[in-house]
């Protein structure tokens, strides 16, 4: 009874400790969004917030300063202490409700990712064996992830219905009929994925950290180029940042879906879309980057040291790619125009589907002529 | 002479729009290394033009003397009246008695400046000037109604090439001891 105990404490433990690490990331992730935008628009971002401890130290407190290190806490404190106003004329529920559902949504998809690895003695083998750091070590990983984050629509389409109002309204349709198209896509081109990832000799093919595992060789970017990019424009649209920007720009000068909501619900929602930025990015990582492999040769794949340093430089290796994945949505966001309603529609189903499929026919034909790559 | 533009149709990578996008990139890119436009507002200041209507002081001559002679011509041209003069008159056994008016009371009520320069246009003496002063700040209403002594101390001293009132002053001396040839 008490093993019991103690496991759950421990898991539970760990699980805060990833939830904090991804909070954090999306605070700095709106800090980053800030600086680097405003670097690419020949500006200077937030450098005023100066945390009054921080002031005393003599070179790093004025370089966090100009940083703007200390920004995402004034905003987090910001969006907790502005009067939370529940409008009249909305459906209170699902009001409510809708903020919650995308970050809660963001949130479960990363329980999923494995972020680093470490090393224990097999109890079968007695041998020093590597061991995926994840919260979930489940068999069907990826159609998990792709399950979940089709429930992030309901977010935004609650969002857009809830608010009694006709711009969240209009906001909410096109935003769940982008999203609903992009799924598609999404899914079958992740299909050679799941393809290399379950060929004779691998035990299960949907788990990520064998889809890690398989990429000791060569990454999945290189030889997988055109399931990369249609999985990297789907994911850009799930994520609803330019250039698919419709639902919360498109119906620009008000906003969109979280027209009607205010500090904290709003709050909410802005975390939301950076933990599905950052959750997107990490899937892209894992999938396609070779997740914690260092470089794409067999021989450097596994180069750390196999004890729990070796499991921190997996981590960082982790998190400096999806720091890399996160930098080019942002680039993305602030160079390219937003696409008119129309343009995405006929993207999504004109497009990127039937390439989908000709990609997964093609990855297919191929690998019944050569089964192991 | 018309330029005639050539359309080529566009290759095939061309219409799949990734050459354009990543040629976005790569400007965007060198782009943040280039040095920002932004002023850093209190560290560097904005450099103020010659003729920017700022604050509105009162001047001293060279000699020491304060130019206003309390004529309330600006109090009656101010637009949102934000001038309240109470004028005065300078003691015969005083150095200037010549000039004869000085003001007892000057207030200019800042909240209601509007900062349009009627009352510098309008001054006989050249008394009253709008210098570079754009920000003002205070703790309490009242201490934006600069008073007398706190718009001669924003004033500070103009050069005076005109010298009217020594002129007059000599003009009369040389009537009194007849004409002036």
């Amino acid at each position: 009874m008490l093993d019991l105990l103690i496991y759950l404490v421990l898991h539970l433990i760990y699980a805060l400790i990833v939830v904090v690490v991804l909070m954090s990331m999306c605070a700095y992730a709106v800090l980053a969004e800030r600086k680097i935008s405003s670097w690419i628009q020949n500006r200077v971002g937030p450098n005023r917030t100066q945390l009054p401890i921080l002031a005393y130290i003599p070179v790093v407190g004025n370089m966090l300063q100009r940083i703007g290190f200390s920004q995402p806490m004034a905003d987090g404190l910001k969006f907790l202490f502005k009067e939370d106003v529940m409008p009249g004329h909305v459906k209170k529920f699902y009001y409510v409700l809708a903020p919650c559902l995308s970050l809660i949504t963001a949130l479960v998809t990363c329980t999923v990712l494995p972020f680093g690895l470490y090393w224990a003695v097999d109890p079968v083998t007695n041998k020093l064996a590597e061991y995926p750091l994840m919260l979930a070590n489940l068999d069907i990983g990826l159609i998990f992830i792709l399950a979940i984050s089709s429930l992030s629509v309901y977010g935004l389409v609650l969002a857009g219905w809830a608010s009694n109002s006709k711009y969240p309204f209009l906001g909410g349709i096109r935003a769940s009929a982008q999203l609903i198209s992009y799924e598609l896509a999404m899914g079958v081109s992740l299909l050679p994925v799941f393809l290399w990832a379950s060929r004779p000799g691998e035990t299960s093919g949907l788990n990520l950290y064998t889809i890690v595992q398989s990429q000791h060789g060569l990454w999945l970017i290189f030889w997988m180029p055109v399931s990369a990019l249609i999985f990297l424009v789907s994911l850009f649209a799930e994520t609803n940042r330019l250039p698919f920007d419709m639902a919360e720009s498109e119906t620009d000068l008000v906003g969109g879906f979280h027209t009607e909501y205010g500090s904290f619900k709003f709050g909410f929602f802005f975390i939301a879309e950076y933990a599905h930025m950052i959750v997107g990015s990490a899937v892209f990582v894992v999938l396609f980057l070779g997740g914690t492999n260092f470089l794409p040769l067999s021989a450097l794949a596994d180069p750390w040291p196999h004890n729990w340093i070796g499991s921190v430089m997996t981590i960082i290796w982790f998190l400096a790619k999806v720091i890399v994945f996160i930098f080019l949505f942002i680039w993305i966001r602030w160079t390219l125009p937003r696409f008119r309603y129309d343009q995405v529609m006929k993207l999504g189903w004109n497009i990127l589907l039937p390439l989908a499929v000709a990609n997964f026919l093609a990855y297919l034909v191929f690998f019944a002529l050569f089964p192991n790559g | 002479m018309a330029k005639v533009l050539e359309r080529k149709p566009l290759t095939f990578w061309e219409r799949t729009y990734l050459p354009q996008i990543l040629g976005g990139l790569k400007i965007t890119f060198f782009n943040m290394f280039r040095r920002s436009e932004t002023l850093e507002y209190p560290e560097q200041r904005p450099t103020i033009p010659p003729g920017y209507r700022g604050a509105p002081t009162l001047v001293k001559d060279p000699n020491g003397r304060e130019k206003c002679v309390s004529c309330q011509l600006c109090e009656f041209v101010c637009p949102p009246k934000a001038i309240r003069i109470t004028p005065g008159e300078i003691p015969f056994n005083a150095p200037y008695s010549h000039v004869e008016k000085a003001p007892k009371e000057f207030d200019i009520n800042m909240l209601r400046c509007i900062y349009c320069g009627l009352c510098e246009e309008v001054c006989p003496e050249e008394a009253i000037w709008l210098q570079d002063i754009y920000s003002l700040t205070a703790t309490s209403r009242k201490d934006l109604i600069h008073n007398k002594d706190k718009l001669y101390e924003l004033g500070g001293t103009r050069p005076d090439t005109h010298q009217k009132w020594d002129k007059k002053l000599a003009a009369e001396k040389a009537h009194e001891e007849g004409g002036h040839h």
